[in-house]
């Protein structure tokens, strides 16, 4: 058993408030797993534990062989592998869309101008911006500029995906065009792990849905668990609409 | 005891060059120690950070010509007799690398931290980070208040009259030793510096309201 995402027992404390109190959970290759829960439960918290934007109190994080936790660990290996995107999106405003994505593969995989372009040209066309490759970021509407930062992670070719709330900055009517890019890209094999509010996209697209509570994974199961929830607190959590 | 020449009138026009020229060379050296005091005040280690900060405070705490004094005479006690333009050039440098740093310390940590976090997702290294993403940003925001600091700076160079070099306040001090016109001559000195900072500090009031205005438009 080799999963791509592994968790164990791990603890994360911010000064004195434990906000991660022993979250173990796995993600295999090509798995789609959404994380779901309150505001304030520690899933943004534990997505960013797993590509070492935060680093752990205790217990172990591993990802594709690789761990995570470890003093020593190669931190530009580690995002090689691991693509994020976030809630704000965080394009760069100061660069062009084809300069946004292509900025990684030439400073960090030093792939010539020219085939960087058609990386970027290549990005964009899986999500639906081939038209937008020369605009600025502030040109784009929020969903296309979540879409561009999608591509931008993807055009360094991550092993495993890292969504935070990408819909929730956004426009009920825009949602739908970033959630139906992260659809294929979960039918193309992509391991993903997703938090999100959109329950509808957990209960369709997703492999496996993790609720979390006060800093624990409370229930886990198959998208069905939304429809017949175990415990009081996921069924609240559901039945309260978020 | 004659009148005002033009051989004065020449003579502070060489001085003001050697205003200029001082303030390029002190401004330039200082950008180059702002810039390594900017990295310290935002490096990640802290005892770096707090040493800069040290450093900072007590340049900023020091008046200017404190510092021109312990450069020229208080080297020159220890042996080391620095020329007047080169003693002036170190100490302006030392002046502005503690203001420029602290100025563009503000600027980058005034870029979102967020934008520092998705250049690592994507593998960056902290310098690249820095260069590529973080740089550009904080340019546009720095660049009027430095211009703004240039101006600061070249109206302190006529500090440096006091160790003895002749820029435009000394030259126009040894002018009205002579002719003891002091309003025509300090005049003509106030107007030449005025001729220099006035299209600066335009300058910097234009960036601003471009920095604040120019947004480009969604197409
Ligand atoms: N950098 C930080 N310093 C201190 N406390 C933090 C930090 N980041 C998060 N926290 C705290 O940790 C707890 C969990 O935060 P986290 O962002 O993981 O929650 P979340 O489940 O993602 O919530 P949301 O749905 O609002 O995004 C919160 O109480 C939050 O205030
Ligand atoms: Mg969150």
């Amino acid at each position: 058993m080799s999963a791509a995402v592994s968790l164990r027992d791990v603890h994360k404390r911010f000064g004195e408030v434990e906000v991660l109190k022993g979250v173990s959970f796995d993600v295999a290759p090509g798995e789609v797993v959404a994380v779901i829960g309150r505001s304030g439960s520690g899933k943004s918290t534990a997505l960013r534990c797993v590509n070492r934007l935060e680093t752990i109190q205790s217990g172990e994080i591993e990802v594709h062989g690789r761990r995570v936790d470890d003093p020593q660990l190669d931190l530009r290996a580690l995002r090689r592998d691991v693509g994020m995107v976030f809630q704000s999106y965080n394009l760069f405003p100061h660069l062009t869309v084809a300069e946004n994505i292509t900025l990684a593969p030439r400073r960090v995989r030093k792939t010539p101008q020219a085939e960087a372009r058609h990386i970027a040209v290549e990005a964009l066309a899986r999500v639906g911006l081939s038209d937008k490759i020369d605009a600025y970021p502030e040109q784009l509407s929020g969903g296309q500029q979540q879409r561009v930062a999608i591509a931008r992670s993807l055009a360094m070719e991550p092993k495993v995906m890292l969504f935070d709330e990408v819909t929730s900055a956004l426009d009920p009517h825009l949602t739908g065009e970033v959630l139906k890019v992260m659809e294929a890209l979960a039918k193309g094999g992509m391991t993903m792990l997703v938090v999100t509010h959109e329950m509808a996209f957990a209960r369709r697209v997703a492999d496996r849905v993790i609720f979390m509570h006060t800093g624990k994974v409370w229930e886990t199961g198959a998208g069905e668990m939304l429809a017949n929830p175990q415990t009081p607190e996921l069924r609240e959590f559901l039945a309260n609409g978020l | 005891m004659g009148g005002f020449t033009l051989v004065h009138f020449v003579y502070l026009l060489q001085a003001t060059l050697w205003t200029v020229v001082l303030t390029v060379l002190a401004f330039g050296l200082g950008s180059l120690a702002g810039f390594v005091v900017m990295l310290a005040r935002t490096a990640r280690t802290r005892w770096i950070r707090a040493v800069s900060m040290i450093y900072v405070d007590i340049i900023q705490g020091t008046p200017l010509l404190i510092v021109l004094f312990l450069i020229y005479f208080g080297l020159a006690v220890v042996g080391i007799e620095l020329p007047a333009l080169l003693a002036a050039a170190i100490s302006l440098m030392i002046y502005c690398s503690a203001f420029l740093g602290e100025i563009w310390r503000g600027c980058v940590q005034s870029v979102p931290r967020t934008q520092s976090e998705a250049a690592e997702c994507l593998g960056l290294t902290r310098w690249q980070t820095l260069v590529d993403v973080i740089l550009p940003q904080a340019m546009r925001i720095a660049t009027p208040p430095t211009v703004g600091f240039l101006v600061q700076v070249l109206k302190n160079t006529s500090l440096a009259s006091v160790a003895g070099f002749v820029e435009l306040t000394r030259a126009s001090q040894v002018i009205n030793n002579s002719l003891f016109q002091p309003f025509l001559v300090f005049g003509i000195a106030g107007a030449l510096y005025f001729a220099l900072c006035y299209p600066l500090s335009r300058l910097s009031r234009a960036l601003e309201r471009k920095l604040n205005v120019g947004r480009r438009q969604p197409a």
